[in-house]
């Protein structure tokens, strides 16, 4: 068994309203100094499975069909 | 021409689009659920209307883009069928590639439920041609995320393929979208997606009818 977790973030230089929405709520509550703040999006699958190049192949298109968007968005996958 | 809608676990809109055009068309569409892998041959116009398929979970209409019923649409716009998709339906077309670019967070973060006025981008195409070049009608809005995206290099090319449908008048845009983007068509010009609801301005019950021409042009009723 394989546990791994992918990661989507927006890509840069696409807006990220929501992102700019915590980011204000942080300086509301005091935090000073926060440049920025982009949100993005954590899954974290189990694979039946112990290869684990395979595994990461797999994620990656996952990833690529169904969990990120690509027209806005980048994804990193990691192996646990 | 006879028109499918099609029907999601979530869509909302499903049955006014169906009234909207059962009147226009005097005859009332099929309706295609989700499981469906083929669409019937004498099919010659599917609409995806509007809601919040699968609960907008993971992203607006990512969930619906994958159901086995869109791999037939697909199919059949390939073959130069018609395919409508209005608000849900035009994020679904988006994240099922059949239309370029995403659609956002509107820019506010607030859904928006209120009329806005469309400038007729392009009278040209086979929904639009009801309309005259640069006509500004009046239609519903109803949506959180659409805010239309496309990077420097698509939105370059969909707007010299005259692909742009329908604008927002500048002061109207809703939700932050690029070039005030409502509604565009693919390259062969076959499929729409548009945030706004035209089938809910058909008739004068609805304090209006700006929006029956789409149809009308859809189905074949107006000579193009």
């Amino acid at each position: 068994m394989i546990k791994a977790r992918v990661t989507v973030t927006l890509k840069t230089g696409v807006l990220d309203p929501q992102g700019k929405a915590i980011e204000h709520a942080l300086d509301g509550l005091g935090f000073s100094g926060v440049g920025q703040v982009r949100q993005g999006k954590v899954f974290d699958i189990v694979l039946d499975t112990s290869d684990r190049a395979k595994a990461e192949a797999e994620l990656k298109d996952m990833a690529a069909k169904l969990l990120a968007n690509t027209v806005i968005e980048d994804f990193s996958v990691e192996v646990l | 021409m006879k028109a499918a809608v099609i029907l999601l676990p979530g869509l909302n809109r499903d049955r006014d689009m169906i009234a909207a055009l059962t009147k226009i068309s005097g005859q009332a569409p099929q309706t295609i659920w989700q499981t469906e892998t083929a669409i019937d041959d004498d099919i010659d116009l599917i609409v995806i209307p509007g809601g919040f398929s699968y609960g907008d979970y993971l992203r607006c209409g990512a969930i619906a883009a994958r159901m086995p019923v869109m791999r037939a649409v697909r199919e059949k716009a390939e073959q130069g069928t018609r395919v409508i998709g209005v608000c849900n339906g035009f994020q679904i077309l988006v994240e099922a590639g059949m239309l370029p670019g995403a659609l956002m967070r509107n820019a506010s973060l607030k859904f928006v439920c209120r009329e806005v006025k469309l400038e007729v981008a392009n009278a040209g195409t086979v929904f639009t041609s009801g309309y005259t070049q640069g006509q500004i009608i009046r239609c519903p809005v109803a949506h959180h995320d659409g805010n239309y995206f496309a990077d420097p290099d698509t939105l370059a090319d969909i707007e010299a393929g005259g692909q742009v449908a329908f604008r927002y008048t500048a002061d109207t845009n809703p939700n932050g979208s690029v070039n005030n983007i409502a509604g565009i068509v693919n390259k062969a010009g076959n499929v729409l997606g548009m945030m706004p609801h035209p089938e809910n301005l058909i008739e004068a019950a609805h304090g209006g009818t700006d929006g029956r021409a789409l149809f009308e042009a859809a189905l074949g009723l107006v000579d193009a």
